[in-house]
């Protein structure tokens, strides 16, 4: 046994390592990321061939995953939770086809939305693919987890689900390894039509899913996971899920604790234990980290029988990220607020970093647009999302991967012309070609602005599968190559920016504008710097 | 015992290889830790915290309660203030004196300073100059942790350990600097305290 120091992310990824794990697919996503770079940097992982390279998106990664499941090996794919949704096609009929070898999916939520558009909850994902869900309590569980996942996986041959949220997917603290165990051989699935989801083969499976349920949720209510602390005090009895736990915990170091508490931690719901729970307390508190699924489920439309408490009826706030603060005063304990904040105290909203390729782009866009209304600037997700903020304030729309030219191309059919489009090369590569073909389809008129620094910039400087292919796909896809306009974003080259643009923004049809400089975050990188170089760019 | 901190600064200003050093530290007296970091979008040039948490006891919470922290070390002026709820009514303030200023509307510093003197427990300390006497403006943050040191229930003994750990892989002649730095920060605490 080894104690290492980990993040909750690395302790799921050192997890997933010992439990033999032959490969790990992934899109970067803050706070998932550092779960796949864990296993890049390692060493073991290197001598034993497992696979860690980035997918090009959550989708290719989910379906790569399956496969290699299908095989007979141990995989993850792990996402961020608006990842799961581009995933989500194949995710929920992974469910349906079920697994060979063990397969994990890991979505790592972001609840207050520190570095995301919305903060939905993964497990109304899991519950609606009806497979188990694992959901830690602290770093020591979420290494067990994935050690575990992947057994609980095989012997229902489903996918499970490990979900977290950024607070411990980013927090740090002492975790104890298991035994190393062997990766699975390959071996294909007995029934060799178990994968081939035609309507016959999928509403038998689906069956085969519906007749598991039973056998998950004893799964839950005897596993080690879930535990039920009888207490003395019946007026009231709590309900903990994932890290909900250790704020409650923390609001009793001095203090004595008599209600009985549930804590949650693998799902289906535990039956047993709830419905107990219901029987001898006369109130129930709902704590989740998310949105109030579980307290949703217990309370129903009629509500009748036991009250219950939670984020629905205020107890606790409806959104954001819990603390040991909030629960204190859900608990009816007296807590400090935060008067003592001087006035003087600014706010400091991120910014790109001085020097950014990202600002130089803007700032001729600006001029080029200059001659036309306002509004007509549709932008993506990554660095240049900041562009959004003073003193730029050059975007219009955030939405999700890709979104920026489809719906460019959506306001140019509704006579918003010209309309642009801003999006970084590796959403490009996730999930821009598409809508590029549909722009093409129509030689829709409309700019689009690919703002290539050769990374995954906002997360941390990863390799972008667009790294020196941004011209060719462009071309592969149909983009004249008249329109398609390369330049390096500087203060110097700044009047012909403007004028590339304003040409551009003029033609009545497709026209792709690359500003390309590498990102200075990136700078240190030697890798980088001499693939840059052998391509030439 | 516990020690409750609360880091503080701006985006890339490094306060996770204090927060590195801390643990190394905590490691080395054999005490229990839970740090929070601040990975993602606001690491670019936002405000940005851990939380770090060291006991001989199991901590529950990954986060500190309001009102609990024993120590607020901020690498910023502005930044030590924005986390005061959190500190406890006989915790120290301890931040470095020069500002970060990527902001328009950054406050005066006589301002700041004076909201900063109005805290009980507080310590100013121009770490980015303490540090150049060394010939090495990048170990300003080991200056800081220096200076909050007294203030943890962590032998300073560990401290020393945990630099030496943490920059093990880069000579004995940044070690030594860094050594340097973590006692030039404590001696100016003692002092002035």
């Amino acid at each position: 046994m080894q104690k290492l120091l980990l993040l909750g992310d690395e302790a799921i990824a050192q997890g997933a390592l010992d439990a033999g794990m032959s490969g790990i697919y992934a899109y970067p996503g803050t706070p998932s990321t550092e779960i796949t770079e864990y296993v890049q940097a390692s060493k073991f992982a290197k001598e034993n061939s497992i696979h860690s390279m980035w997918s090009a998106n959550e989708k290719t990664a989910m379906e790569a995953a399956l496969g290699m499941s299908y095989a007979g090996k141990r995989a993850m794919v792990c996402m961020k939770h608006v990842g799961l949704n581009v995933a989500a096609d194949a995710f929920i009929n992974a469910s349906i086809t079920g697994v060979n070898g063990g397969l994990i999916v890991v979505s790592a939520d972001d609840p207050s939305m520190h570095s995301s558009q919305n903060e939905q909850d993964s497990r109304f994902y899991g519950k609606f693919a009806m497979i188990p869900i694992l959901e830690p309590v602290n770093q020591q569980e979420a290494y067990e987890m994935a050690y575990y996942g992947f057994e609980l996986s095989e012997k229902f041959k489903l996918p499970v689900m490990l979900r977290i949220t950024t607070r411990l997917a980013h927090s740090r603290a002492g975790v104890k390894t298991l035994p190393l165990q062997k990766q699975n051989d390959n071996s294909l699935p007995s029934d060799l039509r178990q994968f081939v989801l035609l309507p016959a083969i999928a509403k038998r499976n689906y069956k085969g899913l519906l007749n598991a349920q039973s056998g998950l949720e004893t799964e839950s209510e005897k596993s080690k996971f879930n535990s039920y602390t009888d207490g003395s005090d019946k007026s009231l009895g709590i309900i903990t899920t994932g890290i909900a736990y250790n704020y409650l915990m923390e609001n009793f170091q001095d203090k004595k604790l008599n209600f009985p508490i549930l804590k949650i931690c693998q799902y289906p719901i535990p039956r047993k234990q709830v419905m107990r729970m219901v029987k001898e307390c006369k109130k129930i508190l709902v704590i989740e980290e998310g949105y109030p699924i579980v307290e949703e489920m217990l309370k129903g439309y009629q509500e009748s029988g036991t009250p219950v408490t939670g984020r629905l009826d205020g107890t606790l706030p409806r959104d954001g990220e819990l603390n040991p603060n909030i629960v204190a005063k859900a608990l009816g304990f007296e807590t400090v607020t935060d008067e003592r904040i001087p006035e003087i105290v600014k706010n400091r909203p991120p910014s790109m970093c001085t020097g950014c390729g990202h600002i130089d782009a803007y700032i001729a866009l600006k001029q080029a647009l200059s001659e036309y209304s306002e509004g007509r600037v549709f932008s993506d997700i990554g660095c240049y999302t900041l562009g959004a903020l003073p003193p730029l304030n050059a975007i219009n729309s955030c939405v999700d991967m890709g979104a920026s030219i489809t719906m460019a191309k959506g306001a140019a059919d509704a006579g918003l012309v010209p309309s642009v489009a801003v999006i970084g090369d590796s959403t490009f590569t996730h999930s821009g070609i598409t809508g590029l073909i549909d722009c093409v389809t129509e030689n829709s008129p409309v700019t689009i602005i690919i703002s290539d620094n050769f990374t995954t910039g906002m997360t941390g400087g990863q390799d972008s599968k667009a790294l020196g292919r941004i011209e060719d796909i462009c071309k592969g896809v149909g983009v004249h190559p008249d329109h398609i306009k390369v330049f390096k974003p500087t203060k110097k080259n700044m009047d012909e920016m403007v004028q590339v643009m304003k040409e551009e923004l003029a033609y009545k049809g497709v026209s792709v504008i690359i500003p390309r400089r590498q990102c200075i975050q990136t700078m240190k990188n030697k890798t980088l710097g001499d693939k840059i170089k052998e391509l030439g760019l | 015992m516990k020690t409750d901190i609360v880091l503080a600064g701006v985006g890339g200003q490094g306060i996770l290889s204090i927060a590195a050093t801390i643990g190394m530290a905590a490691l080395h007296s054999n005490l229990q830790l839970k740090q929070s970091e601040v990975h993602g979008m606001s690491q670019r040039g936002g405000a940005v915290q851990s939380h770090m948490r060291v006991s001989d006891k199991e901590i529950a919470s990954d986060l500190i309660p309001m009102g609990y922290a024993d120590i607020i070390l901020s690498v910023e002026p502005m930044e030590s203030l924005r986390y005061l709820p959190f500190l406890s009514k006989d915790g120290w303030l301890v931040t470095n004196s020069t500002p970060f200023v990527n902001i328009t509307n950054y406050p005066e510093m006589d301002t700041i300073l004076s909201e900063i003197k109005k805290i009980k427990n507080h310590i100013i300390i121009d770490a980015d100059k303490i540090a150049e006497e060394f010939g090495s403006k990048r170990s300003s943050n080991i200056v800081m942790l220096g200076a909050a040191s007294p203030f943890f229930n962590i032998p300073f003994e560990s401290f020393e350990e945990g630099i030496r750990k943490i920059f093990a892989r880069k000579g004995d002649d940044i070690i030594d600097t860094n050594l340097k730095a973590l006692r030039a920060g404590r001696a100016f605490t003692e002092k002035n305290r």
